[in-house]
């Protein structure tokens, strides 16, 4: 008896930090066999909106060291409330966006039911407005008359323990996808509101491990995937003599080429994951049927960027600037990004601002270009052949990433994005079969791995909001046999290959849009 | 009587006036550093006002979204319009040609004003998302403009309230000569309550959501050409950061309205 209670007292609950409450879920997070997807019927209901049955999402916290390396406080600031009022006031004051949406979301209730996180969890504050709400309640508590003096009333909140706890599960359930501006009257931007957030947290010392330890990677390896230049090198060099089997020709991945007309930038899982890597030799056989010179660098082997995620311009441009040095070193005249959707946003979207002006590049081509606006370009003008008949065992749908969707464009006319890739596909297959229109270009719903949630600390979230784009997918699966679910992201492929299974759908159905081209394109003709 | 309503008129006027220019000088001079245009999006500055109009007009991205609230909002904003234009005699002292043609109307404009509203208090009730994000000024704002529409109905079309004397009460304030002897406020009760609830609504104005009527136009989103690999863009804040270059203030602002 008496031995028994001494093990009960030392059993005691473990006293959790604050820091600790903060990032421990509220319920106990599910093991993978827990967790059990909707089932696929082809069509996607809006639940009945349910209180805290996400609550229990919660990423795990970085650790003090990778956030002291990042310039964060290794641990909750001893003054994190006041210090995280005055960087909101400050955010407020460097983002336009920001202000503008804290004052003029009217709750019309028009984006409730468009994100794909509420639509799988049911949890009401993954409604985008409920979601920028969080926010906002501190918003209104700290910098606004309204809310200063009607208070609860006005929906105004003290930010304490408790609701930053509800910050850091909320905002790292949003993939910044964007899809709810587009279906609100005034754009509000639900994205931009959880990258503040973040970066709020992280300046009070409340960071995300899985996005927070990448960013370290890039700064000290290079690339997200911590691969150093030998191991990359390395692993070209295995990977050239695979396609040299494959073809019997001379392909070639080339790495850090002084002078090579094309700089190829791609995110760093195209390498070596599954089914990234599918795509990579596409590149090269595109590349190497065009009779270009191209290399890959080992200070750019990282087209990605999770410094928008955590919403740090400072990060972001640090990253970006990898490019910079590269530039210098090999002196392309062209620059053109791989497959990756939040990559290419940045890259077409903010490369400019963050390291432009690219004034050593060949003004003749965009600065910088999509390998889809590249490889389809070739494709008209007739320099690459592609054999349609090859893929005839294919039958395509694409997914269009959201990032590039609805924050990038590809060519000259907007909605490039939407038919540059589809026109490529087409090149590429005879068959091609288009999902549920409420569901794809600029009303595509996210994979439900983007935004810096693609982590297996998320992993119930990621099978939830994956549910909307499964099942559009499996309604052209059921009606038409789609056997290919083509994509343009790095993260869309890791997440896809993840989570098909989980919906009982076979894995290798998710591949990259140049997986297709690289099967189908003529290596004969031109030589 | 006449000088309290004047002294809360004017004091509603100059709080209005003064909220709403600084939010919207805020609004104005607030930085974007980054090109966020919700794509696919204009990619010239004539597009953009095109865009723009669209929403505001015809609030397409809400009708794309969901046709009731569309509805409710559109019908609302119809009849708002409509009921403002026909306070025209109150601030003209010679009515301008055709403005007469709107008294034609009737009282429809305010119950068509107060259709629209009725069914945005609906929604919140009816549909559970709805209800979830709605706080209590939220219901408080409709039933705010709910009350003002009804009083100023009553007033003008049941209790036949004198138009005239508030025509000349409304000129005194107008040309700032408010206490002359034939602009004392008219005593209808009717009249004071529906008098009271548009000063309140002035008041509360540039604190409230109501701001969206403004900062719309500033939403980076959709008042950004998608055009950054040809133009750089660049805020201050940032330049200081990283030494980059600076765009002039005065570049970016003539690309797209508000959006320096
Ligand atoms: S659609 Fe826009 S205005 Fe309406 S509730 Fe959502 S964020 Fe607010
Ligand atoms: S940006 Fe995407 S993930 Fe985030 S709230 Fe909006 S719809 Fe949901
Ligand atoms: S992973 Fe793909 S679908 Fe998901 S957020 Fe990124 S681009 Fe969008």
């Amino acid at each position: 008896m008496a031995d028994k209670e001494a093990t009960a007292t030392e059993e005691e609950p473990k006293v959790l930090t604050d820091l600790e409450k903060v990032g421990e879920p509220i319920v106990p997070r599910k093991k993978p066999n827990e967790i059990h997807p909707d089932e696929l019927t082809g069509s996607i209901k809006i639940p009945k909106v349910q209180e805290g049955t996400a609550a229990g999402n919660k990423p795990y916290l970085c650790k003090s060291e990778n956030m002291e390396k990042l310039g964060f406080p290794g641990d909750l600031r001893e003054d994190w409330h006041d210090a995280a009022i005055a960087k909101m006031g400050d955010l407020l004051e460097k983002y336009k966006s920001l202000q503008v949406y804290m004052d003029i979301c009217v709750k019309c209730g028009s984006c409730t039911d468009k994100c794909h996180y509420f639509i799988g969890t049911e949890d009401g504050k993954n409604m985008p407005v409920a979601r920028a709400e969080l926010f906002r309640k501190v918003y209104r508590k700290y910098f606004t008359t309204e809310g200063k003096i009607l208070g609860k009333l006005a929906g105004a909140e003290k930010l304490d323990l408790e609701l930053l706890g509800e910050w850091y599960s909320y905002f790292h359930q949003c993939s910044q996808c964007r899809r709810c501006s587009v279906f609100c009257p005034y754009g509000i931007d639900t994205a931009e509101i959880s990258m503040a957030a973040r970066e709020i947290m992280d300046h009070i010392g409340v960071g995300q491990k899985y996005t927070n330890d990448i960013i370290v990677k890039v700064h000290e390896v290079g690339n997200n995937l911590g691969m150093n230049p030998k191991a990359l090198k390395a692993t070209l060099e295995s990977t050239e003599e695979d396609l040299e089997e494959e073809t019997g020709k001379k392909i070639r991945l080339p790495l850090d080429e002084v002078g090579a007309d094309v700089l190829m930038v791609t995110p760093s899982a195209d390498f070596f994951a599954s089914p990234h890597v599918e795509s990579l030799l596409g590149y090269a056989k595109v590349f190497h049927q065009a009779g270009i010179s191209w290399t890959f660098s080992s200070a750019a082997s990282e087209a990605g960027n999770f410094g928008m995620f955590i919403g740090n311009y400072g990060q972001m441009q640090k990253v970006a600037s990898r490019l910079t040095d590269a530039i210098n070193e090999i002196k392309p005249k062209r620059l053109i990004v791989g497959e990756c959707g939040h990559a290419w946003r940045i890259a077409y979207s903010f490369w400019n601002t963050l390291i432009g002006p690219f004034d050593s590049l060949d003004p003749n081509f965009k600065r910088p270009q999509h390998i889809c606006e590249y490889t389809l370009d070739l494709v008209n003008r007739g320099a690459i052949k592609l054999d349609k008949s090859k893929n005839d065992h294919i039958i395509p749908t694409f997914h269009d990433s959201c990032n590039v969707a609805r924050g990038a464009r590809m060519g000259d006319k907007p909605g490039g994005q939407f038919t540059i890739p589809r026109d490529l596909i087409k090149a590429s297959c005879n068959r091609y079969v288009e999902m549920d229109e409420e569901t794809i270009m600029e009303k595509t719903f996210c994979c439900g791995g983007g935004g810096g949630l693609l982590t297996d600390d998320l992993l119930e979230l990621r099978v939830k909001g994956a549910m909307p784009r499964m099942q559009a997918f499996s309604k052209v699966q059921e009606s038409h046999g789609v056997n290919f679910l083509a994509l343009i992201c790095a993260i869309c492929k890791a997440q896809f290959t993840k989570i098909l299974p989980k919906y009982g759908v076979g894995m290798d159905v998710a591949g990259g849009v140049h997986q297709l081209v690289a099967s189908a394109i003529d290596l004969g003709a031109k030589e | 009587m006449t000088a309290l309503f004047v002294v809360l008129g004017y004091a509603a006027i100059a709080i209005f006036l003064v909220g709403v220019l600084a939010k919207v000088w805020k609004y104005g001079t607030t930085p974007s550093p980054l090109k966020i245009p919700q794509t696919p999006a204009p990619v010239t500055a004539t597009g953009v006002p095109v865009r723009m109009l669209s929403e505001v007009v015809l609030f397409k991205s809400l009708f794309k979204s969901n046709r009731v609230i569309w509805l409710a909002g559109y019908v609302f904003h119809i009849g708002l319009l409509l009921v403002v234009i026909k306070h025209y005699r109150f601030l003209f002292a010679s009515v301008p040609a055709g403005l007469s043609y709107f008294d034609t109307f009737e009282m429809y404009p305010g119950i068509i004003m107060m259709g629209g509203l009725g069914l945005l208090f609906l929604l919140r009730l009816v549909v559970d998302r709805n209800m979830f994000i709605s706080v209590m000024t939220d219901y408080f704002l409709i039933l705010l403009f709910i009350s003002i529409a009804l009083t100023g109905t009553l007033a003008k079309h049941f209790y036949r309230v004198d138009i005239t004397q508030v025509k000349q009460f409304m000129m005194g304030l107008i040309s700032f000569s408010p206490m002359g002897e034939n602009s004392a406020f008219p005593t209808e009760t009717i009249f004071i309550i529906h008098f009271s609830l548009v000063l309140l609504l002035l008041v509360y104005f540039p604190f409230s959501k109501l701001m969206h009527s403004a900062g719309v136009f500033f939403s980076p989103t959709r008042n950004q050409v998608d055009n950054p690999r040809e133009k750089r863009l660049v805020a201050p804040w940032a330049a200081d950061i990283s030494g980059n270059t600076v765009v002039s203030v005065k570049e970016e602002a003539a690309e797209a309205p508000g959006q320096a």
